[in-house]
């Protein structure tokens, strides 16, 4: 038996075992002095899951109080399995997103799969209908068979367990750089739709009501899978495979919708999903919400293998197992409405008064701790924050136009990089249709989902280019925020609020953490000035191989709501004739473009693009104002690639359409700048006069039936090309990468 | 003219199957549970896409064991039109209510896509709404959709004008581009492609509408018959 050979406190304190769970000396020193005596091995692996970084948040707590949270349609802040935003006529959406980045640099398939499970779990535990989900994914530059198997495997891990539930995968980004290559980035967002009065919360509440578990068994998959996440990756990762947790979508499709039935039923008092460190941070987290304690009968929890501790048992992180408290005497109940989907629900505690967190098994008591110490007493660190060498060096550059030869030429080459090329071979894999509401599919700025029953949709995006956050994290972070804000613009919404997932390197170097800090300031201020709060998300450190971190990648999450279907919209040019526009003013900024790092062998450097989120915002109210009057064909928003892409991709549809712009100014600079603020549009010829009413902006050209686009500056052509050999370039770029030999 | 959607756990489109009929068709329907005992009180019986049972084995290869498959033989001898889409196609095939089998996708990936397909029959109660060889466009969205039967199955398919669909591109390598079969009475089609998919311009495409409306338009005309 197991249990026998556990340590004992004596040699778990001799032989300092808690620091192979993550623990520090003076935290373990913290713990004793809160229990007042040595933990056993139960309440050490406890204290060491809640106390990680994965579940505490104790080196980004200082980083995150700066986020304006609140906001006058916010409903639901961070704290809770996801945030909520109302939509008008008593509904609500929810979102949330979370990584699983370390899992799925071992284990891609399940790493990717089980990310999916745990962020739809965070969803319909608030009570709310998944309605879609989204990713943001990064990994190496796709030339090593290593690589290859990490993408291949993780947009087939999303794919196996999105199709099967049946939650449509709406949008998301990929971008490749090699700062990724060992230690990929997924990050898997969900937005659910909910009525005000069905929102549920994880919490523990009234004295003597049931604990109850339900859902999958629990086995020994995933033990410490939290504590994995706040460590660096190193040559030895590969052994914490068993840390990886496997998914199962159809238990979750039967916990889904049994859960959804429950929240219909006034016996639920509070629910939350065992995510990360499993039944220790459910029911410790529910409790100490509520101000309660819990108390739980550890051989009651139904149990996939035999002879499993109860330290085992507490930080499992199996998966579609849910936490759910009852009004005593409801039990059977929820028992009957959970057989209906074949499952079972166990009553395995009760809510106590007296804020203990007591776990019993084979008749002994196995912990005994505060459980405000687990929840939430973990030591907050504020951590040495140092600017790193390279930022002055790169603030003092010059901005310079790279010399550019054969202006189609690059502009080819622009859009066979994997970061800009099409991603149909991901998106075909993910049935993005199911549940039909997808009015937008992926591939345009923002994806779009009408709300069945309503003119209303949601329009959703995730975004983040790594590149302006490593060279100026400040500027960067706003960036994310601008670029998320003006692709929701585009669809034809307003931005409603974010979701975050801060990924960043090992917060115990300074210069990780000066990112971390800056960044952060970055995004408050963007949300701050284009009123979209934090409305929660997740933090995800240590993302280094061997030492070297990644680029700092704090993805933002948005959701925006289209008020009228009619107001959606999307990229592609509509009708020959129209006129084409350019929002905003260009300037010659090359830092961390992907001209830049095309020119220079995947290096960046120099300054990012300025931004003025004053200004930006005032672009985004035009545009939105355009949109809704009715005079925008189509919008999209300039980003990695700049004038050059954004014309070309608006060209990309099935009509055979061309284009004809003139432009002023350095062609390199007018064509493959990424300046921030900027739209193109385009608009009928009777609009024009109401449109350039409503919105400053440039006339630069004319859509065509050409079926090529043609540039000239200053009336002389400096690019000419057929938009099928632009489109074949871009199309085939990323199945020609992954048919490559290595 | 009342529908039933056939709900297995694991079916997942049936939401899009059930507003189809109601908002769309503008026909009666209904929910029904996998565990029942009676069709009796439905004139078109609609088996759904998902992953009725999580298809970790063959895709429907337990569903056609559950209650509800009993009725739903019973309801195809009786002659009710009984469509099955995707993993209800699959399911049709298990239950050996049609011939053949799914094999996995050429590709050996899922793939969802709207794809264009010719109607190779249109005298069929599936079918009559559409122009002969007419074009259509309606979502795929499968992992296993790599229609496979022998030589000889093939030849009767062919002799009797049971294949009602085929892909004019076809995506997952389908022996002679198979994308929609039928029974040889007529009564039974299972098809991979969603035509519930495609009942709103909004969402793409309304080419999938007609399928239903066959089925409505051949039941009303046998009805009236009666009558």
């Amino acid at each position: 038996m197991l249990l026998k050979h556990e340590p004992n406190p004596q040699q778990i304190k001799t032989e300092k075992l808690y620091q192979q769970m993550g623990l520090s000396d003076e935290e373990f020193t913290m713990v004793e002095n809160i229990l007042g005596r040595t933990p056993n091995w139960t309440e050490t692996g406890l204290f060491s899951v809640m106390w990680s970084e994965h579940c505490s948040y104790k080196n980004s707590k200082p980083v995150l109080k700066k986020f304006p949270t609140s906001g006058e349609k916010v409903l639901q802040g961070p704290g809770e399995g996801a945030g909520i935003v109302d939509i008008g006529d008593g509904q609500a959406v929810v979102f949330k997103i979370e990584s699983h980045n370390h899992p799925s640099a071992i284990e891609p398939y399940q790493g990717a799969a089980t990310g999916v499970g745990g962020i739809i779990r965070d969803i319909f535990s608030m009570g709310a209908r998944p309605i879609a989900l989204l990713n943001s994914l990064r990994f190496g530059e796709l030339d090593s068979a290593r690589v290859k198997y990490l993408f291949k495997e993780v947009v087939a891990g999303i794919a196996g367990y999105g199709n099967c539930i049946g939650i449509p995968t709406v949008g998301g980004e990929v971008q490749f750089e090699s700062c990724y290559e060992g230690n990929p980035l997924v990050n898997a967002m969900c937005v659910g739709l909910i009525n005000h009065e069905d929102i549920k919360k994880g919490q523990a509440h009234g004295l003597g009501n049931t604990v109850m578990y339900v859902g999958a068994k629990t086995g020994r998959d995933g033990i410490h899978g939290a504590t994995f996440a706040s460590e660096e990756l190193t040559e030895q990762s590969d052994e914490n495979r068993p840390a990886v947790q496997v998914g199962d979508p159809f238990m979750e499709k039967l916990l889904l919708e049994a859960c959804l039935e429950l929240i219909q039923s006034d016996a639920l008092v509070g629910i939350q999903d065992m995510g990360a460190a499993g039944l220790a941070s459910s029911s410790s987290e529910m409790a100490s919400k509520a101000g309660m304690g819990i108390e739980m009968n550890l051989d009651l929890v139904p149990q996939r293998e035999t002879g499993m501790t109860a330290y085992e048992m507490m930080l499992s992180e199996s998966q579609e197992r849910m936490l759910i408290v009852v009004k005593k005497g409801r039990e059977q109940e929820i028992v009957d409405l959970f057989k209906k989907y074949d499952l079972e629900a166990v009553a395995i505690g009760k809510v106590t008064d007296d804020k203990q967190f007591r776990l019993f098994h084979q008749g002994e008591v196995v912990a005994d701790i505060p459980v405000d110490a687990l929840a939430e007493d973990a030591p907050v660190y504020h951590k040495p924050s140092k600017e790193p060498a390279y930022f002055a060096e790169y603030q003092a550059m010059k901005n310079e136009i790279p010399a550019v030869n054969d202006v189609k030429e690059t502009l080819v080459q622009l859009l066979s990089q994997p970061t800009i090329a099409s991603k149909e071979w991901i998106y075909e894999q993910y049935d993005h249709m199911v549940r039909t509401n997808t009015v937008v599919a992926p591939g345009s700025d923002a994806a779009v989902v009408r709300i069945r029953g309503t003119r209303k949709a949601l329009a959703m995006t995730t975004d983040c280019n790594s590149r302006f956050v490593y060279l100026d994290p400040e500027t960067g972070g706003k960036i994310a925020v601008a670029e998320a804000a003006r692709n929701i613009i585009c669809s034809g919404a307003e931005p409603l609020a974010i979701t975050d997932n801060l990924n960043f390197g090992n917060p115990e170097k300074p210069e990780v953490f000066w990112q971390i800090e800056k960044s952060a300031d970055g995004i408050s201020e963007a949300c701050r000035v284009l009123e979209t709060p934090v409305i929660g998300g997740n933090v995800s450190l240590y993302n280094e191989t061997s030492g070297t971190a990644i680029y700092p990648t704090p993805v933002i999450g948005m959701v925006g709501l289209v008020t009228d279907l009619d107001h959606i919209t999307t990229q592609e040019f509509k009708n020959s004739g129209d006129l084409i526009y350019l929002v905003g003013e260009t300037k010659p900024e090359f830092g961390g473009s992907e001209l830049q790092k095309l020119l220079n062998n995947g290096r960046v450097f120099g300054k990012a693009p300025e931004l003025d989120v004053n200004l930006e915002k005032e672009r985004q109210e035009q545009v939105l104002a355009a949109i809704r009057a009715g005079v925008v064909q189509s919008a999209h928003d300039l980003s990695e690639g700049g004038l050059g892409v954004a014309l070309a991709e608006s060209l990309f549809s099935s009509k055979q359409l061309g284009a004809k712009v003139d432009i002023s100014g350095n062609p390199v600079t007018a064509l493959f700048s990424e300046s921030q603020s900027r739209f193109l549009l385009s608009v009928k010829k009777e609009d024009q006069a109401k449109f350039e009413r409503l919105v400053e902006a440039q006339l630069i050209g004319e859509v065509n039936q050409t079926g090529s686009l043609q540039v000239a500056v200053k009336g002389e052509v400096t690019l000419e090309a057929s938009v099928e050999e632009l489109q074949a370039a871009w199309k085939g770029a990323i199945p020609c990468l992954l048919k490559s030999r290595d | 003219m009342k529908f039933a959607v056939i709900v297995f756990p694991g079916s997942n489109c049936d939401v899009d199957m059930y507003h189809a009929i109601k908002d769309e068709l503008g026909e009666e329907v209904e929910y029904v549970w996998h565990d029942t005992d009676s069709l009796d009180g439905y004139d078109g019986i609609l088996l759904p896409g998902g992953f009725s049972y999580g298809d970790y084995l063959r895709t429907g290869a337990i569903a056609r064991f559950s209650k509800v498959m009993k009725e739903v033989i019973k309801a195809a001898e009786a002659g009710k039109p009984v469509l099955g889409v995707c993993n209800g196609f699959q399911i049709l095939l298990e239950a050996g209510l049609l011939p053949g089998a799914m094999k996995r996708n050429e590709s050996l990936s899922f793939i969802c896509k709207p794809v264009e397909l010719k109607v190779a029959n249109n005298e069929t109660m599936f079918s009559n709404a559409y122009e002969a060889d007419q074009t259509i466009t309606i979502p795929v969205a499968h992992g296993e959709g790599n229609y496979y039967c022998d030589e000889e199955t093939l030849a009767n398919l062919k002799a009797n004008n049971q294949i009602v669909f085929t892909y004019e591109k076809n995506p997952n390598g389908s022996l002679e581009d198979i994308a929609g079969i039928m029974n040889e009475r007529g009564n039974v089609l299972g098809m991979m492609p969603h035509p519930e998919r495609a009942v709103d311009v909004l969402l793409g495409s309304a080419d999938g509408l007609k399928i239903f409306q066959s089925i409505v338009k051949t039941w009303r005309e046998a009805h009236v018959v009666k009558a």
